[in-house]
């Protein structure tokens, strides 16, 4: 009996590229029956068109670079105070309940305003970009940590407990390992949080990097190329996402 | 220690607790590994407290495989909480050897009712996860795993995780893996519980082979009295809250055991005799849940 085309594994990857392809299809048309404007919306096709363009002149590897490695700072950053952070509000109660109301509401903050004081203390560099981009991205991070601590089986706890384990030993073995799915899930949030400011103060204070491409080809009034660039940084958000999904199936590779 | 006094329960019955001659005479008066003295445990609540384990005694031999079984309520699981060393406040005295049990002692394994294996661990990582805490090497806790892996019939599963496993094999994986430490007391909370009737005979069977093998000191916590005959030499039977020892029943059925037995007249005498002491709290337990039930409903 033969399988039906729904439950094939690769339906849902050509349905996925389908759409997009459809969208792009239909603003394509939209666009060229006059239902879009074109001077707000290029053209997909002059955005494809442009991608390589502004690869190969705008020197989109050189400031992909220093955006990656901005990111990958933040990153470091926002995994290791965020994940410390989530286990002390797991570890104290009294703090976890004079902050956590206090945390959530600065995870839905619109962070990105808070640049300009950022520019006051850092200056104009790479380090007010980097320390956006923490402060955009800890938040989740202590939040899904906290979560997943939290969400421990009892049980787990409990055979923890009856093989007489030091609370460091609790921590690392199990604590730490069953909260690891809900906090890849923060870490996830946080990287993108984190990657969307930084691309974000970029842009704003014109200060290398993809934000500043995308910046001065809006000025020039380059669309095709500004949409171009903007869809490379959409790109790289899904391979830090999918990145993220392969670090944490290798780490717990059967759930 | 759990002598033949005579107890009254909530209901005004006296219950005769004939347990003396069999106590004394019964394999647990000598060298008994694990003394449970006096365990009384209340819960203070918003309305009142309630007393889960109230003045419950025993003891268990070397070798020896003890039941206790009660109705659902009984304070069967704070015992085993208790016993095991992860509840404190109470009052008495738990030794294991002659040592008092302040919290999870060494000499206790545990395993609990739950699904409790660790899912991010291959079942030979889980059974060796004992080992590991203490420091044994690599090598070393991986052979000495491997040896309990096989004697729960887990061969062939090593590399497995346990969300490629059954429920049953899962419950096995816990039983290796709290055998890896060498307890010299198992202690068993309702461990198939979650599993259906026929799984939970013949892992029934799995347990009575260890149990010879090893001749593993055992303490089992149940609801299920098939459960319970088949794998004691004793059982204790509890009452409906507050939890108490109701009677001792010395099961003479012929070891080594399989899960035949349950067809044998004598295995249906033990259950019938179980349950006539068993029916009285259970129904009391069902009138009492009911009740808090329809005080929930009426204040709602």
């Amino acid at each position: 009996m033969s399988v039906p085309i729904t439950r094939t594994s690769w339906f849902p990857a050509v349905l996925s590229f389908g759409t997009i392809f459809a969208t792009m299809l239909l603003v394509e048309l939209f666009i060229r029956f006059g239902l879009i404007n074109r001077f707000i919306v290029p053209l997909p096709t002059d955005i494809m068109a442009a991608l390589p363009r502004v690869i190969i002149e705008e020197q989109v590897f050189s400031r992909f670079l220093l955006t990656a490695a901005e990111a990958f700072s933040a990153s470091i950053l926002v995994t290791i105070f965020g994940v410390a952070g989530g286990a002390l509000l797991y570890r104290f109660r009294l703090l976890r309940e004079a902050t956590e109301t206090w945390v959530a509401a600065v995870a839905a903050a619109p962070l990105v305003l808070i640049y300009p004081l950022y520019l006051v203390i850092f200056g104009r560099n790479a380090t007010t970009i980097v320390v956006m981009g923490f402060t955009a991205g800890l938040a989740p991070v202590m939040l899904k940590t906290l979560e997943g601590l939290a969400g421990t089986r009892r049980v787990l706890i409990d055979v923890g407990r009856s093989f007489n384990l030091t609370p460091w030993q609790q921590f690392w073995k199990i604590l730490f390992p069953a909260a690891l799915p809900t906090i890849f899930v923060g870490m996830r949030l946080g990287l993108i949080f984190a990657l969307i400011n930084i691309v974000g103060v970029e842009f704003l204070i014109n200060f290398g990097g993809l934000g500043q491409l995308i910046n001065e080809l809006a000025e020039r009034y380059d669309l095709a190329g500004t949409y171009a660039a903007i869809s490379f940084v959409i790109l790289i958000s899904i391979n830090v996402f999918i990145l993220t999904e392969w670090l944490e199936r290798w780490l717990r590779p059967v759930e | 220690m759990f002598m033949g006094s005579i107890e009254c329960t909530e209901s005004g019955m006296a219950v005769a607790t004939a347990l003396t001659a069999v106590e004394s005479s019964g394999s647990a008066a000598g060298g008994a590994i694990l003394a449970v003295d006096n365990i009384t445990k209340r819960f203070e609540t918003s309305e009142a407290a309630i007393i889960a384990v109230d003045g419950v005694s025993l003891s268990v031999a070397h070798g020896e495989f003890v039941g206790v079984i009660g109705p659902s309520g009984c304070g069967k699981s704070t015992l085993f909480n208790i016993i095991g060393g992860l509840l404190d406040g109470y009052e008495g005295t738990v030794k294991v050897a002659g040592d008092l049990v302040r919290g999870p002692h060494p000499a206790i394994g545990m395993i609990f009712q739950e699904e409790s294996t660790f899912p991010w661990r291959t079942v030979i990582d889980n059974v060796a996860f004992p080992l590991e805490i203490v420091g044994i090497a690599k090598g070393e806790r991986y052979e000495r795993a491997k040896h309990f892996v096989s004697l729960v019939g887990l061969d062939g599963f090593e590399r497995r995780y346990p969300a490629e496993l059954s429920g049953g094999m899962r419950q096995r994986v816990s039983m290796a893996r709290t055998l890896a430490a060498q307890p010299k007391i198992l202690l068993m909370d309702e461990p198939f519980a979650a599993l259906d009737e026929q799984t939970r005979l013949l892992l029934g069977d799995k347990v009575l082979q260890i149990q010879q093998e090893l001749k593993q000191t055992t303490l089992l916590i149940t609801h299920n009295i098939t459960e319970a005959v088949q794998l004691s030499d004793r059982i204790l039977v509890m009452t409906y809250r507050p939890g108490k020892l109701k009677r001792m029943i010395k099961i003479d059925l012929p070891r080594p055991r399989s899960s035949e037995i349950v067809s044998s007249e004598a295995f249906g005498r033990y259950v019938a005799q179980i349950w006539s002491d068993l029916r009285e709290e259970a129904s009391r337990g069902l009138h009492a849940d009911e009740a808090a039930k329809l005080k929930q409903g009426g204040q709602s």
